[in-house]
Protein backbone atom coordinates (compact mmCIF):
# COMPACT_ATOMS: atom_id res chain seq x y z
CA UNK A 1 0.00 0.00 0.00
CA UNK A 2 1.34 3.54 -1.08
CA UNK A 3 1.05 6.87 1.42
CA UNK A 4 -0.59 9.13 -1.69
CA UNK A 5 -1.66 11.77 0.10
CA UNK A 6 -1.57 13.86 3.55
CA UNK A 7 -4.56 11.93 5.58
CA UNK A 8 -5.41 11.48 8.89
CA UNK A 9 -7.61 8.81 11.09
CA UNK A 10 -9.02 8.76 14.79
CA UNK A 11 -9.84 10.88 17.62
CA UNK A 12 -8.20 12.50 20.71
CA UNK A 13 -10.81 11.30 23.13
CA UNK A 14 -9.35 9.10 25.58
CA UNK A 15 -8.57 5.07 24.68
CA UNK A 16 -7.91 6.59 21.26
CA UNK A 17 -5.53 7.97 18.75
CA UNK A 18 -4.47 10.40 15.95
CA UNK A 19 -2.74 8.75 13.01
CA UNK A 20 -1.52 11.09 10.67
CA UNK A 21 0.23 10.17 6.93
CA UNK A 22 2.19 12.25 4.82
CA UNK A 23 4.05 11.29 1.48
CA UNK A 24 7.87 10.85 1.61
CA UNK A 25 10.97 9.33 0.19
CA UNK A 26 11.76 7.33 3.48
CA UNK A 27 9.87 5.66 6.02
CA UNK A 28 9.84 7.54 9.60
CA UNK A 29 7.42 6.65 12.20
CA UNK A 30 7.03 8.95 15.48
CA UNK A 31 4.98 8.31 18.26
CA UNK A 32 3.38 10.69 20.95
CA UNK A 33 1.71 9.18 23.60
CA UNK A 34 0.12 9.59 27.10
CA UNK A 35 1.41 6.03 28.19
CA UNK A 36 4.84 6.27 26.13
CA UNK A 37 7.26 5.36 29.02
CA UNK A 38 4.91 2.36 29.78
CA UNK A 39 3.95 1.15 26.30
CA UNK A 40 5.88 3.24 23.59
CA UNK A 41 7.83 0.21 22.65
CA UNK A 42 4.37 -1.98 22.13
CA UNK A 43 2.68 0.99 20.45
CA UNK A 44 5.77 1.03 18.35
CA UNK A 45 5.95 -2.97 17.24
CA UNK A 46 1.95 -2.82 16.68
CA UNK A 47 2.56 0.21 14.26
CA UNK A 48 5.66 -1.65 12.38
CA UNK A 49 3.56 -4.57 11.90
CA UNK A 50 0.48 -3.12 10.53
CA UNK A 51 2.61 -1.44 8.04
CA UNK A 52 4.87 -4.45 7.21
CA UNK A 53 1.25 -6.08 6.56
CA UNK A 54 0.65 -3.76 4.37
CA UNK A 55 3.51 -3.45 2.48
CA UNK A 56 4.11 0.51 3.71
CA UNK A 57 8.03 1.22 2.38
CA UNK A 58 7.87 4.87 2.56
CA UNK A 59 6.26 7.87 3.81
CA UNK A 60 5.77 9.55 6.76
CA UNK A 61 3.69 8.00 9.68
CA UNK A 62 2.87 10.30 13.27
CA UNK A 63 0.75 8.39 16.09
CA UNK A 64 -0.75 10.28 19.25
CA UNK A 65 -1.52 7.96 21.18
CA UNK A 66 -4.44 8.82 23.97
CA UNK A 67 -3.70 5.61 25.60
CA UNK A 68 -5.80 3.19 23.00
CA UNK A 69 -5.48 -0.84 22.65
CA UNK A 70 -4.20 -2.47 20.37
CA UNK A 71 -7.31 -3.13 18.58
CA UNK A 72 -7.88 0.04 18.05
CA UNK A 73 -4.10 1.40 16.89
CA UNK A 74 -4.68 -1.64 14.19
CA UNK A 75 -7.84 0.09 13.03
CA UNK A 76 -7.00 3.68 13.21
CA UNK A 77 -3.90 2.93 11.11
CA UNK A 78 -5.48 0.87 8.63
CA UNK A 79 -8.08 3.21 8.10
CA UNK A 80 -5.82 6.18 7.82
CA UNK A 81 -3.51 3.84 4.99
CA UNK A 82 -6.94 3.35 3.02
CA UNK A 83 -7.53 7.17 3.08
CA UNK A 84 -3.89 7.81 2.35
CA UNK A 85 -3.92 5.18 -0.87
CA UNK A 86 -7.50 6.01 -2.31
CA UNK A 87 -7.22 7.89 -5.70
CA UNK B 1 -38.19 -19.00 15.78
CA UNK B 2 -39.22 -20.83 18.69
CA UNK B 3 -35.86 -20.32 20.49
CA UNK B 4 -36.33 -18.16 23.99
CA UNK B 5 -33.99 -16.20 24.35
CA UNK B 6 -34.32 -13.09 27.27
CA UNK B 7 -33.54 -9.31 24.67
CA UNK B 8 -35.17 -7.02 27.54
CA UNK B 9 -32.22 -4.42 26.91
CA UNK B 10 -30.49 -4.04 23.86
CA UNK B 11 -28.39 -0.89 24.45
CA UNK B 12 -26.91 1.04 21.49
CA UNK B 13 -23.24 1.99 21.58
CA UNK B 14 -21.62 4.55 18.97
CA UNK B 15 -19.25 2.25 16.65
CA UNK B 16 -16.62 5.12 16.55
CA UNK B 17 -15.50 5.22 20.30
CA UNK B 18 -13.46 2.72 21.35
CA UNK B 19 -13.35 4.03 25.26
CA UNK B 20 -17.30 2.79 24.86
CA UNK B 21 -16.36 -0.16 22.41
CA UNK B 22 -13.91 -1.03 25.14
CA UNK B 23 -16.63 -1.33 27.97
CA UNK B 24 -19.20 -4.04 26.15
CA UNK B 25 -18.18 -6.58 28.41
CA UNK B 26 -18.87 -5.39 31.46
CA UNK B 27 -22.38 -3.76 30.77
CA UNK B 28 -25.33 -6.32 32.14
CA UNK B 29 -27.41 -5.98 29.08
CA UNK B 30 -28.77 -8.52 27.87
CA UNK B 31 -27.66 -6.97 24.15
CA UNK B 32 -25.73 -4.56 22.50
CA UNK B 33 -26.15 -2.82 19.10
CA UNK B 34 -23.00 -0.99 17.89
CA UNK B 35 -24.23 1.66 16.15
CA UNK B 36 -22.84 2.45 12.38
CA UNK B 37 -25.30 4.74 11.76
CA UNK B 38 -27.27 7.62 13.26
CA UNK B 39 -24.22 7.64 16.02
CA UNK B 40 -21.32 8.13 13.31
CA UNK B 41 -20.73 11.56 11.23
CA UNK B 42 -20.80 10.90 7.71
CA UNK B 43 -17.11 11.55 7.25
CA UNK B 44 -16.21 8.93 9.43
CA UNK B 45 -18.33 5.77 8.36
CA UNK B 46 -15.03 4.20 7.20
CA UNK B 47 -13.50 4.42 10.26
CA UNK B 48 -15.92 3.02 12.51
CA UNK B 49 -16.51 0.29 10.47
CA UNK B 50 -12.89 -0.65 10.88
CA UNK B 51 -13.02 0.02 14.67
CA UNK B 52 -15.56 -2.28 14.63
CA UNK B 53 -14.43 -5.15 12.94
CA UNK B 54 -10.98 -4.31 14.96
CA UNK B 55 -13.06 -5.06 18.02
CA UNK B 56 -15.28 -7.94 17.52
CA UNK B 57 -12.17 -9.90 16.15
CA UNK B 58 -10.61 -8.91 19.85
CA UNK B 59 -13.48 -9.79 21.75
CA UNK B 60 -13.81 -13.42 21.79
CA UNK B 61 -15.08 -14.59 24.99
CA UNK B 62 -18.79 -12.98 24.67
CA UNK B 63 -20.81 -12.79 26.86
CA UNK B 64 -23.88 -11.19 24.95
CA UNK B 65 -26.01 -10.75 22.03
CA UNK B 66 -23.83 -8.21 19.92
CA UNK B 67 -25.64 -7.08 16.77
CA UNK B 68 -24.38 -4.12 14.42
CA UNK B 69 -26.90 -1.49 13.41
CA UNK B 70 -25.03 -0.87 9.58
CA UNK B 71 -26.23 2.14 7.56
CA UNK B 72 -29.78 1.56 5.19
CA UNK B 73 -29.06 -0.74 2.61
CA UNK B 74 -30.17 2.62 -0.32
CA UNK B 75 -26.88 4.92 1.06
CA UNK B 76 -23.55 4.52 0.02
CA UNK B 77 -22.17 2.91 2.96
CA UNK B 78 -24.67 -0.05 4.07
CA UNK B 79 -22.77 -2.76 1.57
CA UNK B 80 -19.59 -1.61 2.96
CA UNK B 81 -20.79 -2.08 6.20
CA UNK B 82 -21.69 -5.55 5.88
CA UNK B 83 -18.26 -6.41 3.83
CA UNK B 84 -16.51 -5.22 6.60
CA UNK B 85 -17.86 -5.88 9.31
CA UNK B 86 -19.51 -9.41 8.99
CA UNK B 87 -15.98 -11.45 8.81
CA UNK B 88 -15.79 -10.03 12.16
CA UNK B 89 -18.65 -12.28 13.43
CA UNK B 90 -21.26 -10.25 14.82
CA UNK B 91 -24.64 -12.35 15.86
CA UNK B 92 -27.03 -10.01 13.83
CA UNK B 93 -27.74 -7.02 12.11
CA UNK B 94 -30.12 -4.43 12.88
CA UNK B 95 -31.82 -3.07 9.69
CA UNK B 96 -32.82 0.27 9.65
CA UNK B 97 -35.56 1.92 7.80
CA UNK B 98 -36.99 -1.80 7.09
CA UNK B 99 -39.52 -0.45 5.66
CA UNK B 100 -40.28 -3.17 2.81
CA UNK B 101 -40.21 -7.15 2.86
CA UNK B 102 -38.17 -6.54 -0.35
CA UNK B 103 -35.85 -4.75 1.32
CA UNK B 104 -35.33 -7.21 4.32
CA UNK B 105 -35.18 -9.63 1.89
CA UNK B 106 -32.04 -7.64 -0.15
CA UNK B 107 -30.34 -7.99 3.35
CA UNK B 108 -30.81 -11.65 3.99
CA UNK B 109 -29.65 -12.54 0.10
CA UNK B 110 -26.61 -10.41 0.88
CA UNK B 111 -26.27 -12.24 3.88
CA UNK B 112 -26.56 -15.82 2.46
CA UNK B 113 -23.46 -14.49 0.00
CA UNK B 114 -21.21 -13.49 2.62
CA UNK B 115 -22.17 -16.44 5.00
CA UNK B 116 -21.09 -18.94 1.52
CA UNK B 117 -18.43 -16.72 0.86
CA UNK B 118 -16.94 -16.94 4.69
CA UNK B 119 -17.82 -20.70 4.48
CA UNK B 120 -20.54 -20.02 7.52
CA UNK B 121 -23.77 -22.10 8.21
CA UNK B 122 -26.24 -19.86 5.78
CA UNK B 123 -28.90 -18.07 8.51
CA UNK B 124 -26.09 -17.74 11.24
CA UNK B 125 -26.38 -14.16 11.30
CA UNK B 126 -29.90 -12.49 12.35
CA UNK B 127 -31.72 -9.46 11.49
CA UNK B 128 -33.30 -7.39 13.54
CA UNK B 129 -35.44 -4.92 10.88
CA UNK B 130 -36.37 -1.39 12.71
CA UNK B 131 -39.79 -0.26 11.80
CA UNK B 132 -39.88 3.39 11.88
CA UNK B 133 -41.45 4.84 9.48
CA UNK B 134 -45.77 5.45 8.78
CA UNK B 135 -44.55 3.17 5.63
CA UNK B 136 -43.35 0.48 7.74
CA UNK B 137 -45.66 0.23 10.28
CA UNK B 138 -48.42 -0.21 7.35
CA UNK B 139 -46.10 -3.24 6.44
CA UNK B 140 -45.59 -4.69 9.33
CA UNK B 141 -47.09 -8.00 8.90
CA UNK B 142 -45.13 -8.56 5.80
CA UNK B 143 -42.06 -7.53 7.52
CA UNK B 144 -42.30 -10.00 10.04
CA UNK B 145 -42.77 -13.09 7.74
CA UNK B 146 -39.64 -11.67 5.57
CA UNK B 147 -37.31 -13.57 6.41
CA UNK B 148 -36.14 -17.07 8.63
CA UNK B 149 -33.41 -14.92 10.46
CA UNK B 150 -35.55 -12.07 12.07
CA UNK B 151 -35.88 -12.83 15.60
CA UNK B 152 -38.01 -10.04 16.23
CA UNK B 153 -39.41 -6.80 14.94
CA UNK B 154 -37.72 -3.53 16.82
CA UNK B 155 -40.01 -0.16 16.90
CA UNK B 156 -38.53 3.12 16.60
CA UNK B 157 -40.42 5.84 17.36
CA UNK B 158 -38.00 8.80 17.11
CA UNK B 159 -37.69 8.43 13.23
CA UNK B 160 -41.20 7.14 13.63
CA UNK B 161 -42.52 10.66 14.55
CA UNK B 162 -40.38 12.39 12.14
CA UNK B 163 -41.90 10.44 9.15
CA UNK B 164 -45.75 11.36 11.34
CA UNK B 165 -44.18 14.89 11.04
CA UNK B 166 -45.52 15.08 14.94
CA UNK B 167 -43.77 14.97 18.23
CA UNK B 168 -42.97 12.59 20.56
CA UNK B 169 -44.24 13.16 23.92
CA UNK B 170 -43.54 11.25 27.51
CA UNK B 171 -47.17 9.86 27.51
CA UNK B 172 -46.75 8.22 24.41
CA UNK B 173 -50.14 8.63 23.19
CA UNK B 174 -48.97 9.15 19.43
CA UNK B 175 -47.15 6.05 18.98
CA UNK B 176 -50.02 3.72 20.52
CA UNK B 177 -51.21 2.48 17.27
CA UNK B 178 -47.80 2.07 15.94
CA UNK B 179 -46.62 0.41 18.48
CA UNK B 180 -49.65 -2.13 18.86
CA UNK B 181 -49.43 -2.93 15.10
CA UNK B 182 -45.25 -3.75 15.53
CA UNK B 183 -46.73 -5.99 18.44
CA UNK B 184 -49.24 -7.66 16.50
CA UNK B 185 -47.05 -8.27 13.48
CA UNK B 186 -44.37 -9.98 15.88
CA UNK B 187 -46.54 -11.98 18.28
CA UNK B 188 -48.62 -13.18 14.83
CA UNK B 189 -45.04 -14.64 13.42
CA UNK B 190 -43.94 -15.85 16.48
CA UNK B 191 -40.93 -13.36 17.27
CA UNK B 192 -39.86 -11.14 19.95
CA UNK B 193 -40.97 -7.64 19.83
CA UNK B 194 -38.90 -4.76 20.93
CA UNK B 195 -39.71 -1.03 21.81
CA UNK B 196 -38.37 2.04 21.42
CA UNK B 197 -35.52 3.96 23.08
CA UNK B 198 -35.95 6.61 25.82
CA UNK B 199 -33.77 9.62 25.00
CA UNK B 200 -33.78 11.27 28.29
CA UNK B 201 -31.13 9.35 30.43
CA UNK B 202 -32.05 11.68 33.23
CA UNK B 203 -36.14 10.35 33.51
CA UNK B 204 -35.73 7.41 35.17
CA UNK B 205 -39.51 7.76 36.83
CA UNK B 206 -40.25 8.15 33.07
CA UNK B 207 -38.17 5.15 31.40
CA UNK B 208 -40.01 3.43 33.76
CA UNK B 209 -43.27 4.25 33.13
CA UNK B 210 -42.56 3.72 29.17
CA UNK B 211 -40.75 0.71 29.83
CA UNK B 212 -43.86 -0.77 32.32
CA UNK B 213 -46.53 0.40 29.22
CA UNK B 214 -44.01 -1.78 27.01
CA UNK B 215 -44.46 -4.84 28.92
CA UNK B 216 -48.34 -4.21 29.00
CA UNK B 217 -48.74 -4.09 25.97
CA UNK B 218 -46.53 -7.46 25.44
CA UNK B 219 -42.75 -5.81 24.41
CA UNK B 220 -40.22 -8.48 25.47
CA UNK B 221 -37.34 -5.89 26.08
CA UNK B 222 -36.69 -2.32 25.01
CA UNK B 223 -33.53 -0.21 23.22
CA UNK B 224 -31.44 1.44 25.36
CA UNK B 225 -29.40 4.71 24.85
CA UNK B 226 -27.27 4.56 28.60
CA UNK B 227 -25.66 1.54 30.18
CA UNK B 228 -27.39 3.79 33.80
CA UNK B 229 -31.02 2.45 31.94
CA UNK B 230 -30.01 -1.37 31.98
CA UNK B 231 -31.21 -1.71 35.59
CA UNK B 232 -34.57 0.33 35.71
CA UNK B 233 -35.46 -1.98 32.35
CA UNK B 234 -34.04 -5.52 34.07
CA UNK B 235 -36.10 -4.41 36.79
CA UNK B 236 -39.64 -3.69 34.84
CA UNK B 237 -39.01 -7.17 32.63
CA UNK B 238 -38.41 -9.47 35.81
CA UNK B 239 -41.65 -11.00 36.92
CA UNK B 240 -42.65 -10.28 40.36
CA UNK B 241 -42.29 -13.01 43.12
CA UNK B 242 -46.10 -13.49 42.69
CA UNK B 243 -46.30 -13.56 39.59
CA UNK B 244 -43.91 -16.81 39.53
CA UNK B 245 -45.38 -18.39 42.75
CA UNK B 246 -48.66 -18.30 40.77
CA UNK B 247 -47.39 -19.86 38.33
CA UNK B 248 -45.36 -22.71 40.01
CA UNK B 249 -48.69 -23.43 41.32
CA UNK B 250 -50.59 -23.32 38.17
CA UNK B 251 -48.05 -25.75 36.40
CA UNK B 252 -48.79 -28.04 39.44
CA UNK B 253 -52.27 -27.78 39.30
CA UNK B 254 -52.18 -28.11 35.54
CA UNK B 255 -50.52 -31.56 36.31
CA UNK B 256 -53.18 -32.83 39.21
CA UNK B 257 -56.04 -32.53 36.12
CA UNK B 258 -54.02 -34.24 34.16
CA UNK B 259 -53.71 -37.05 36.43
CA UNK B 260 -57.45 -36.56 36.57
CA UNK B 261 -57.46 -37.43 32.35
CA UNK B 262 -58.85 -33.74 32.46
CA UNK B 263 -56.95 -30.38 30.48
CA UNK B 264 -58.94 -27.73 33.26
CA UNK B 265 -58.97 -27.38 36.67
CA UNK B 266 -59.51 -24.81 39.40
CA UNK B 267 -56.92 -22.89 41.07
CA UNK B 268 -57.80 -20.71 43.95
CA UNK B 269 -61.73 -20.53 42.74
CA UNK B 270 -60.04 -19.35 38.98
CA UNK B 271 -60.34 -21.94 35.97
CA UNK B 272 -56.56 -23.17 35.01
CA UNK B 273 -56.27 -24.32 31.25
CA UNK B 274 -54.28 -24.21 28.17
CA UNK B 275 -53.42 -20.63 27.88
CA UNK B 276 -53.29 -20.18 31.80
CA UNK B 277 -50.70 -22.56 31.92
CA UNK B 278 -48.36 -20.90 28.18
CA UNK B 279 -48.68 -17.86 30.20
CA UNK B 280 -47.14 -19.65 33.33
CA UNK B 281 -44.62 -21.09 31.18
CA UNK B 282 -43.41 -17.46 30.11
CA UNK B 283 -43.60 -16.21 33.17
CA UNK B 284 -41.04 -19.42 34.73
CA UNK B 285 -38.60 -18.98 31.57
CA UNK B 286 -38.38 -15.56 32.32
CA UNK B 287 -37.87 -15.98 35.99
CA UNK B 288 -35.22 -18.86 35.27
CA UNK B 289 -33.44 -16.13 33.31
CA UNK B 290 -33.49 -14.13 36.37
CA UNK B 291 -32.42 -16.61 38.15
CA UNK B 292 -35.54 -16.47 40.54
CA UNK B 293 -36.55 -20.44 40.17
CA UNK B 294 -33.32 -22.86 39.64
CA UNK B 295 -35.21 -24.86 36.78
CA UNK B 296 -35.63 -24.62 33.33
CA UNK B 297 -39.82 -25.69 32.77
CA UNK B 298 -39.65 -28.31 30.25
CA UNK B 299 -42.44 -28.94 27.19
CA UNK B 300 -43.92 -31.53 28.56
CA UNK B 301 -45.16 -29.55 32.05
CA UNK B 302 -46.48 -26.99 29.67
CA UNK B 303 -48.04 -29.50 26.98
CA UNK B 304 -48.36 -32.91 28.54
CA UNK B 305 -47.31 -35.92 27.25
CA UNK B 306 -48.66 -36.92 24.26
Amino acid sequence: MKITRKVQAGTMQSSDLMVFLEPAEHLTVTIESTVLKQFGELIRAKVDEVLARHHVESGEVRITDRGALDYAIEARLETALLRAAEE
Amino acid sequence: MGDFKLRRSLLYVPGNMPSMLQNIPIFNCDAVIIDLEDAVPMSEKDAARHLVKHFLMNYTERNKELLVRINPLDSKWGYEDLKVVLPALPDGIRLPKADTPEIVERLDTLLTEFEEELDLEIGRFRVLPSLESALAIINAVGIANSSQRIFALAFGAEDYTASMEIERTKGGEELFNARTRVLWAAKAAGIQAIDTIFADVNDMEGLKAETELAKRLGYTGKCLVNPRQIEVVHDVFAPKKEEVDYALQVIEAIQRARALGTGVISLKGKMVDAPVVKRAARVLRTAYAHGMVDTLIDEEAIHGAQ
